[in-house]
């Protein structure tokens, strides 16, 4: 009975080597959630219009995916298989609201602007799927990581759309005028001002446009990195 | 493989603990958001004489709107047929809810019998004496609800300032009525009584505003939106007019 004293696998938990950082950095590029997984599209369609929504937007999603990623690994040999996503839908939901409540508090304005999209956070494809994918399989620190990669490969791609839809769709960023005529375009003035010759896209602010800048976002990025394009 | 007992053992745990959280979260920051709130309204009602405040309403911070509120701002609540009503009146019409103007829920106002609702009216002392009335209006644009404030001058007649706000109304085209400055500062010096002291309203013309006393730009693209500011306009100022009859100096 020698082999009784079975040592423990010495491992320590936090650790950030190599492995670790691919977690984090591997949904940013080469497996992005929005542009190679094409998950979350919706809310990334929906509050795209202004920078400071899609910023607010990223920040609230990599806190959702972080930390329902760390609980549901914490708790992933307790949870019933039979019951698992209900159990997983409970976790989300509950940092939802707390994102909510919080933001509430924080910054009103901003809340009454986002309006639903916080609460619809629950519903983005994105936290479900690395629930399953990863958090049920792995350990929490990995899992918290993890989480933390794809909230912000999320928020990166939500972003670039963000600044590209408000600085055609308003020429501005952050309601910082940038190109185009002053608030006087919206008058039948011919008010003119530098760089005046812009007229301000109205089809930039509208849904449509986030698909196709989402289209040619995933188009720029399949044919920067070579390793996306299917070699079949 | 977890057997029943356990499952139902795991889920009922587990609604607990969320259940506290959640609820402990929310009680512990009713306050707070029901402070931001109100600061939320009241800046919309400043909105309307900002140039007359000389400030910067979005950055004011809440102590300076509860300040300003408290030292330059007079809450009066009136009737349909423009009495004043006390705030005995007000609680027992809004079923306790209301004793003053600012805690009046326009929303449900709106869905009031017109003849039952009540009418907030804010009256402005500005630094240099002056005095502006700033009433609310509330109607619907393409989505949903728009609504605004709109400060008249001492006379009754001429438009100071106003602010609008939407509920879900586009980026970029309804919701200009809120984000663009030019826009809202076309209101500026419009009068909402022909010379011979009639109600006009003013007009929101699409092809451009020709009469330059009563009628004001549309938006390219937001013709709806702007349609259902000029139905809101003329229905919210015509609510107040037994009352301005009453207190206009002719």
């Amino acid at each position: 009975m020698a082999e009784v004293k079975v040592a423990e696998p010495k491992e320590s938990i936090f650790t950030f080597g190599k492995a670790e950082r691919k977690l984090v950095t591997d949904p940013l590029n080469d497996n992005n959630p929005i542009t190679v997984q094409v998950l979350g599209i919706c809310s990334a369609l929906a509050v795209t219009t202004l920078l400071n929504k899609a910023i607010v937007m990223a920040i609230a999603v990599t806190f959702v995916t972080a930390f329902s990623n760390l609980f549901t690994s914490m708790l992933r040999t307790g949870i019933p298989k039979q019951v698992r996503m209900i159990v997983q839908l409970v976790i989300i939901a509950t940092l939802v609201t707390i994102v909510e409540l919080t933001l509430k508090a924080v910054n009103y304005p901003i809340y009454k602007e986002l309006s639903v999209f916080i609460g619809l956070i629950i519903t983005n494809c994105i936290v479900m799927g690395r629930l399953e994918a990863y958090a049920m399989a792995n350990n929490p620190w990995k899992s918290f990581l993890d989480g933390i990669g794809n909230g912000l490969g999320y928020g990166i791609i939500l972003i670039i759309v963000a600044a590209i839809r408000e600085l055609f769709g308003k020429g501005s960023l952050l309601d910082f005028k940038i190109i185009g005529p002053t608030a006087d375009y919206v008058l039948n003035t011919s008010e003119i001002s530098w760089l005046g010759w812009y007229a301000n896209n109205n089809l930039m602010v509208l849904f449509p446009s986030a698909m196709f800048v989402i289209g040619i976002v995933i188009w720029v990025h399949r044919a920067w990195n070579k390793k996306l394009v299917d070699i079949s | 493989m977890h057997n029943t007992n356990y499952i139902i053992r795991f889920v009922l745990i587990m609604t607990v603990i969320v259940a506290f959280v959640l609820s402990m979260m929310y009680t512990g920051l009713k306050s707070v958001h029901q402070t931001n709130e109100a600061v939320y309204n009241k800046k919309a009602i400043l909105s309307a004489v900002a140039a007359q405040l000389g400030k910067n309403i979005s950055k004011l911070s809440n102590a300076e709107v509860e300040n300003i509120f408290n030292t330059q701002i007079e809450q009066k609540v009136l009737d349909m047929s423009g009495n004043e009503l006390t705030p005995e009146q007000i609680k027992s019409a809004t079923g306790g809810v209301a004793s003053t103007a600012d805690k009046i829920d326009m929303g449900k106002e709106m869905k009031k019998p017109e003849a039952d609702r009540l009418l907030p009216l804010y009256i402005f002392k500005a630094s240099d004496g002056k005095v502006y009335n700033i009433i609310s209006v509330r109607g619907k644009g393409l989505w949903d609800e728009i609504w605004g404030n709109v400060a008249l001058e001492s006379d009754w007649k001429t438009i100071a300032g106003v602010s609008f706000d939407h509920k879900g109304e586009t980026p970029g085209l309804g919701a200009e009525i809120k984000d663009n400055p030019t826009w809202v500062s076309q209101f500026t010096g419009k009068k909402i009584y022909a010379d011979d002291g009639s109600f006009t309203s003013v007009r929101i013309i699409k092809s451009g505003a020709k009469d330059p006393v009563h009628e004001v730009d549309g938006i390219s693209g937001a013709t709806i939106t702007a349609n259902g500011v000029d139905e809101m306009l003329e229905r919210g100022l015509k609510y107040y007019e037994p009352y301005i009859m009453k207190n206009k100096k002719s």
